[in-house]
């Protein structure tokens, strides 16, 4: 017999992954906060960016991170030591989260504090700019770093992850005048590929650019807020009763 | 690393399609898989993963047939399509307008599936019902 295979279970290759996210989406949603998905390559500034942001934006926001790490805890305990509620996600061989693991990390995270009080999640993936491009963990937001040291072409090498950014930080601008890079041609390479993401310059070691960062963060917590104050289903009515069981 | 990731995240949906037949369970000869270019998949190794994968399993000696899906952008100047090479960036060659809409090419989709139900009164040969759909 040649066959499709049946609409209902779904026919495309990450169909699972993806319930499983919006499963985790709805009860973001329940919880009325933003989920970011913070994704790069390896040492591009994930950790270093969320040190330094983190106590800045503490004085408007409630938040806490998962954070994914191959194989040690040394980023969480970073983030832990700026005072930030951490639920460290060790994904021993996977390359990036699924949105089954930050599911699992939704259940730790929940044994230590009431979500509903959270304005900001954070998920910090595993350092990789192919795999964390495909398998969405719930985010509303995917940010997506890339550092000056990474080159120009970057974005044109791995196009699929910063097609899918919604900002694109381009991270440690303060080591431009060491190198032989010019920052507009990243910029250029990213906007070929995603006209419509926002793309901003950022130093965590000097904090230039910061503010522009927080004020994009302020505006999609405010975005997030209305679009869950529009009349529709409640999302807390609407959460699916086997997955609140679930986490 | 990625592929092996994407062939269980394929035999998950193979799997959720047998139990579809429960208490049957299908002798499937080849699955076929549109793999975009626009992915983060590379055929040739998603190939080599699923036939390790697929050893001493309900699938063992099923083909893993590929068909490739090439990129296409729209330009939104002048509506043209066009395939962007990766190498010249992804701006239109008609209008050098950025790649705004993406017409094809994020496909990872299992197509369709060529298999026979073990029936002991049927015939075991292969009989096209279908055509797979578009």
């Amino acid at each position: 017999m040649h066959m499709p295979l049946e609409d209902s279970l779904g026919l495309n290759l990450l169909a699972a992954n993806q319930h499983q996210a919006a499963h985790n989406r709805e009860h973001f949603d329940a919880w009325k906060l933003l989920c970011l998905n913070v994704m790069s390559s390896p040492g591009a500034g994930k950790t270093s960016l969320l040190e330094r942001s983190l106590p800045l934006l503490a004085q408007d926001f409630a938040m806490a991170v998962l954070e994914g790490d191959m194989t040690t805890q040394l980023d969480a305990q970073r983030l832990e030591a700026v005072g930030v509620p951490v639920v460290p996600i060790t994904t021993g061989r996977a390359c990036h989260l699924d949105a089954a693991m930050v599911c699992g990390g939704l259940r730790l995270l929940r044994d230590r504090l009431d979500p509903t009080g959270l304005d900001l999640l954070w998920v910090e993936n595993v350092g990789n700019l192919v795999c964390p491009a495909e398998f969405e963990v719930g985010e509303h937001r995917k940010v997506a770093l890339l550092s000056v040291t990474e080159g120009e072409d970057k974005p044109l090498k791995y196009p699929v992850m910063f097609r899918e950014a919604d900002c694109v930080l381009i991270t440690k601008i303060d080591l431009l005048p060491y190198l032989p890079v010019e920052v507009e041609r990243i910029e250029e390479h990213v906007l070929q590929v995603n006209p419509r993401c926002r793309v901003l310059r950022v130093s965590a070691s000097s904090g230039a650019g910061l503010e522009a960062w927080h004020q994009w963060l302020r505006q999609q917590v405010a975005l997030q807020r209305s679009s869950l104050a529009a009349p529709g289903p409640d999302p807390q009515r609407t959460a699916d009763p086997a997955l609140s069981a679930l986490i | 690393m990625h592929e092996v990731d994407m062939t269980r995240a394929l035999l998950l949906a193979m799997e959720g399609w047998r139990q579809s037949h429960k208490p049957q369970v299908p002798l499937v000869d080849t699955v076929h898989l549109q793999v975009g270019a626009f992915t983060c998949v590379e055929p040739d190794q998603l190939v080599f993963t699923w036939q390790a994968a697929i050893q001493n399993s309900w699938l063992e000696g099923a083909e893993l047939a590929i068909e490739p899906v090439a990129l296409l952008g729209r330009c939104l100047c002048c509506s043209a399509t066009y395939t962007p090479e990766p190498e010249r960036g992804y701006r239109s060659p008609c209008c050098e307008h950025p790649m705004e809409e993406i017409v094809q090419g994020r496909e990872l989709r299992i197509r369709s599936v060529d298999y026979q139900l073990p029936q002991p009164d049927t015939a075991t040969a292969f009989l096209p019902l279908s055509a797979p759909r578009p």
